[in-house]
């Protein structure tokens, strides 16, 4: 018998191969085209990003250069006592803000003494006086200047752009005030996600436009990685702050810096450009989860067909290594039991052979004892030996001699009619016919033992082809047992016929003792029987065994010990001719 | 003259007996102990019923039946055979046989085959 362990041990290896061979080249090729394909995503997101940054700084960049060469125009189109008037200035402000509504906030004239000697406006800021102001410091070193975003006087924020012009011996400005709101939205267009957004700093690192979301800490110490804010803004920078962990940084020449850094558990994107030739920074700042949140939404896809998929293959390895090892259980029963029955017949085949060669070398010294003794009877009858006083004890010697013989010789004829290979010829036999017959011969013996013997007959049982004589031998044996099994206390003996399937089974059911279990193991070997000494052959059941099997059916029991026995006999309707 | 019995059998202890017997109910019995001894006497042309063992050493029974059968049909042949096989062959081939006993056989059984053989003779004389 094979161990369970065995087939444990197959259905693991099973499962474990088939779990292995599918997850290689899962994972092998879910882990490459992820990396291949989470890698040229990124970098197509940030070269995104860069365009749109870029866009945007030529786009303030010619913005901021198109109002400063609006006011040179100005300056260098009129002199400096007609812009000294302000109805003429008030006139050009009136223009300019027509051409690109809201941007100049006013224009104004301004001396060398940091005087404003000249105005148009909303606001009262004639005769103001700069000279204190750091941007007219600036302006009046330089042709032309723009100032960072600053509250100046009018407390609200903007920054100027001045030219400076020269009369005599005098300098002069012309400065205009840039609305800070007009130029805010031109960076706050750029706009990507729920925290993409982009600002503008100045070297210090101090904001020039509104930032639409939080800000990433110390933009100084960013500004430090570029190549053209380093140095205006390097004392203010130097320490650079431990929070911030680079991650990675990427820089392509002097036109931009970029990388993903890690702030306060976020891994910020950002991208710096500068503009008004490096003083300003454009500075574009996103959460790399929002920014590659479609590739964490395709990972989370992606991940989850994965498990489901591992999951699947892990249940459908369980599901088929059991079913094949399964199938495979059965086939080794089947065989194993196939294996049996071939030596259980071929156990018969040679008993049989042997009992058919004892059986004729003992029938001849038999027929000679039988002969001799009869010879002897005859002897006896002769008249002088009549007178002997012991004749009567002879004939009884004699007679005792014969009955032997007689007994020899049903030993001998059981064992040669189980060991007969020639079968006796074939006929269609209704074997509820063969049943009556047979319990009509033992009737007397089943009253005799007090059995109620109790038929169930399917009348419309088709006929079998089959010996007569063998079919009555099987019958006779098996009611013949179950009569003795019930002993003479008395009991019932039901016997059944029935179709199933496509064959004919009678079932021979008695009440007597039963059958143990090591009796059952050998019951159809031939020459065992537990009936006493000279009461059976021990071969009744077994060439009930050899006819029903060489029939293609076959001869089964179930018995409980105390309760009884029942002996199936199956045949087949259609019998193979061989 | 009783009616004469050719005893064909390889035991010589059992023919010898077997003959005795029947010599005592009154017929004259022969004794062949092989099939050649057998047909030799058959050919002598007195023997009416054979009673013929089936397994002997060189001819056997089945031969000898057939032989007989063929040179004299008019001799009737009891086969009285220890095996049941050769039995069945004898039966199967259907070569003449008159009866088929077993060894071993009463001697009722015997005498039972024989007359009615020499009932079959007799009815077959007239």
């Amino acid at each position: 018998m094979m161990e369970k362990h065995y087939y444990t041990s197959l259905t693991r290896n099973m499962t474990l191969i088939v779990i292995v061979v599918s997850f290689t080249p899962l994972i092998l090729i879910a882990g490459l085209i992820g990396y291949y394909f989470e890698t040229s995503y990124r970098e197509k997101v940030m070269q995104h990003l860069h365009e749109l940054v870029e866009k945007h700084q030529q786009l303030i960049n010619s913005f901021l250069d198109e109002k400063l060469s609006y006011i040179k125009v100005l300056a260098d189109s009129y002199t400096y006592d007609e812009l000294t008037d302000e109805s003429f200035l008030q006139n050009k402000l009136v223009i300019l803000q027509n051409a690109y509504s809201g941007v100049f906030v006013d224009l104004g004239v301004v001396n060398s003494a940091g005087v404003q000697i000249s105005y148009a406006g909303s606001l009262k800021l004639l005769n103001a006086d700069y000279s204190k102001a750091e941007w007219f410091r600036e302006a009046i070193k330089r042709d032309y200047y723009l100032t960072d975003v600053f509250l100046g006087i009018r407390r609200t924020p903007h920054f100027i752009i001045s030219v400076k012009k020269r009369r005599g011996d005098t300098e002069w400005l012309l400065r205009a005030t840039i609305d800070f709101v007009a130029f805010n939205s031109l960076v706050e267009q750029i706009h990507i996600g729920e925290t993409g957004s982009a600002f503008i700093v100045n070297s210090a690192g101090e904001l020039q436009t509104r930032p639409a979301t939080e800000l990433a800490p110390n933009i100084t110490s960013l500004l430090s990685r570029t190549s053209w804010a380093r140095m205006g803004a390097a004392e203010s920078a130097k320490p650079v702050a431990s929070s911030i962990e680079e991650v990675k940084t990427s820089s392509s020449g002097s036109n931009a810096a970029s990388g993903i850094i890690k702030s306060q558990n976020r891994n910020i994107i950002y991208i710096l450009m500068p503009l008004k030739s490096g003083e300003w920074t454009l500075v574009y700042q996103q959460d790399q989860a929002d920014a590659f949140s479609e590739i964490n939404r395709a990972r989370v896809i992606a991940l989850a067909i994965f498990t489901f998929g591992c999951l699947a293959i892990v249940l459908v390895a369980l599901f088929i290594s059991q079913k094949v090892v399964g199938h495979i259980q059965k086939a080794d029963l089947e065989k194993e039991m196939m294996n049996e029955q071939v030596i259980e017949a071929g156990k018969l085949a040679s008993i049989g052979e042997l009992a058919a060669g004892i059986a004729h070398e003992i029938n001849n010294p038999v027929a000679i004892m039988v002969e001799e003794a009869g010879w002897m009877g005859d002897l006896l009858e002769e008249e002088e030996l009549q007178e002997s006083e012991n004749v009567d004890e002879f004939r009884r010697s004699l007679k005792q001699i014969s009955l032997q013989g007689v007994r020899c010789k049903e030993i001998t004829h059981k064992l040669l009619s189980f060991a007969r290979k020639t079968d006796p010829v074939h006929h269609q036999v209704q074997v509820n016919d063969t049943i009556e017959e047979i319990l009509s011969i033992c009737k007397e013996r089943s009253k005799f033992s007090n059995i109620r013997v109790q038929t169930e007959l399917d009348q419309y049982l088709p006929l079998i082809s089959a010996s007569p004589t063998e079919l009555q031998q099987v019958f006779m044996n098996l009611i013949n047992n179950a009569i003795d099994a019930i002993g003479s206390g008395g009991g019932l003996l039901e016997i059944r016929s029935r179709v199933d399937g496509d064959k004919v089974v009678v079932d021979i059911a008695d009440t007597g003792y039963g059958i143990s279990k090591n009796v059952m193991a050998r019951i159809f070997d031939p020459f065992f029987t537990t009936k006493p000494v000279g009461k059976g052959t021990g071969l009744g059941l077994s060439i009930c065994y050899g006819i029903i099997k060489k029939l293609g059916g076959n001869l089964t029991v179930d018995s409980s010990v105390g309760l009884g026995t029942t002996f199936h006999v199956n045949i087949p309707i259609h019998a193979e001719t061989s | 003259m009783g009616l004469e019995i050719l005893i064909v059998d390889d035991e010589v202890e059992f023919a010898e007996a077997f003959a005795e017997r029947l010599r005592l109910r009154g017929f004259t019995a022969h004794i062949a102990n092989s099939g050649e001894q057998a047909l030799g006497i058959v050919d002598q042309g007195a023997v009416k019923v054979m009673v013929l063992d089936l397994k002997m050493p060189g001819m056997d029974g089945l031969e000898v039946l057939r032989r007989v059968k063929k040179s004299h049909p008019e001799v009737e042949v009891i086969i009285l055979s220890g095996h049941g096989s050769e039995m069945d062959d004898a039966y199967g081939r259907n070569l003449g046989a008159f009866a088929y006993l077993r060894k071993p056989a009463d001697i009722g059984d015997i005498l039972e085959a024989v007359k009615r053989a020499e009932k079959l003779l007799a009815s077959r004389a007239v």
